[in-house]
């Protein structure tokens, strides 16, 4: 069995208010040594409030060729944004 | 450059037209600006390519810790300790998102370090030069990491993705670095004339060795095209060195140091300075492994491996044992 230290995927709140960020991976031998080493190489500049760490092997990613599928149907659907509707300016700030 | 052997597989660039379906929307992807994704369709020249150039990246950055190490304990003040201990962190670091960059490309972190300790991946001429005075950490910050500036910053635009967001992240802490070695030379060529010798001493020995960091002269570095094609790499080795030379020569004005070099001359035509021809066959003969230290730096980093062995190892079967009895009280 490898004893390499398993990769763990690093997501940083930069600033009360925003959501976690993806920022980067890191390998540690488990969860509370992995926000460790996340502390020491993702945040030595206070660009942190917060961190989750995640094991990498439990990340599930679309595949680049379902790009279609996945987001070909909103393409058609531009009513979705208010720029479709043309509001008469009489009718004040909306 | 922190990468300067690598060796490309293409054989010349391709037009579009002679590419099969896959390789076209690649190179037009590359050409649009568009990033390169670790699950994107990419040539294996690309990604074989890629892994060399960010593994000898990450490689320099960790080496590199070792000459500036070797003066944290002996700093002149507590605060001078401090920022190099900082700064050495800092190159710790960048090896840690380059090696993660690397791993996006389907090579384990192990494979890396194993390839570095057999001697079989390189890293920077650089760092095989020693560190004998406290002056030489001056001239470190100022000219090596200058002149890693001057190569990061194009890099921040590769085409793929994990190696540019690794190099906008370090790019932002490099300033740092120069700026605090300048720092220390100005410090010296401000004290007795001791100190400015000192720092005239190791401007003198930094000088070559930083401006060779840019790697072969055009005309001999016969893989650029087609990096340049792949959006690896942006400029040309001469390109950045003149650059470099273009402004550190008034900052060196400025300290009162003067480069080793009498062929150091402004040239008015090309609106930039002249300099000597450069030793390489020195440079070949480093890159080789018979640099002043490189011997010394590999037992280092195969010291380190070794000794830190039973505590990777310990973590990790505790983290298996916990993991265990987890699984059984459930
Ligand atoms: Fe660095
Ligand atoms: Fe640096």
């Amino acid at each position: 069995m490898s004893n390499e230290w398993p990769l763990w995927e690093v997501f940083i709140r930069g600033q009360h208010g925003l959501s976690h960020r993806h920022v980067g991976s890191l390998h540690a031998p488990d969860a509370e040594i992995a926000i460790k080493n996340a502390r020491d190489v993702y945040t030595r500049r206070n660009e942190g409030v917060s961190i989750w760490v995640v094991p990498s092997s439990d990340i599930v990613a679309s595949a680049p060729g379902d790009k279609e599928p996945l987001y070909e149907p909103s393409n058609s659907k531009v009513y979705r944004h208010p720029t479709f509707f043309d509001i008469p300016e009489e009718a004040g700030p909306m | 450059m922190y990468a300067q052997e690598v060796k490309s597989t293409g054989q010349g660039v391709k037009s579009l037209e002679e590419m099969a379906p896959d390789e076209r929307a690649f190179q037009e992807k590359v050409n649009a600006k568009i990033k390169i994704e670790p699950k994107d369709w990419m040539p294996e020249g690309y990604r074989k390519t890629l892994v060399r150039q960010i593994s000898q990246h990450a490689h320099s950055e960790i080496v590199g810790q070792l000459p500036e190490g070797n003066w944290i304990s002996r700093a002149p003040t507590l605060e001078r300790k401090a920022i190099l201990l900082a700064k050495v962190q800092d190159e710790a670091g960048h090896g840690l998102y380059l090696y993660c960059a690397a791993e996006t490309l389907g090579v384990s972190r192990d494979q890396m370090t194993e390839q570095l300790l057999a001697g079989k991946a390189k890293y920077s001429s650089i760092f095989n030069y020693p560190t004998l005075t406290w002056a030489d950490i001056g001239a470190i910050g100022w000219l090596v990491d200058g002149a890693a500036i001057m190569n990061q910053v194009p890099l921040q635009r590769c085409s793929y993705g994990p190696y540019s967001r690794a190099m906008i992240r370090i790019c932002k802490e490099e300033s740092f670095h120069q700026r605090q070695g300048y720092d220390i030379m100005m410090k010296l060529c401000a004290g007795t004339a001791e100190q400015k010798e000192m720092a005239q001493d190791a401007l003198n020995r930094w000088w070559q060795p930083a401006l060779m960091m840019f790697g072969p002269p055009d005309g001999d570095s016969v893989h650029s095209a087609q990096s340049m094609a792949w959006g690896i790499k942006q400029n040309s080795n001469d390109e950045l060195r003149q650059k470099f030379v273009n402004e550190t020569v008034p900052q060196a004005e400025y300290l009162g140091l003067t480069p080793p070099d009498p062929d150091v001359n402004w040239n008015e035509d090309k609106q930039g300075y002249d300099y000597g021809e450069l030793d390489w066959n020195e440079f070949y003969e480093v890159l080789k492994g018979n640099g002043p230290c490189n011997k010394e730096r590999l037992e280092a980093r195969q010291k380190a491996w070794d000794d830190g062995e039973w505590f990777r190892d310990g973590l990790m079967a505790h983290a298996r044992k916990r993991e265990m009895r987890k699984q059984a009280a459930e």
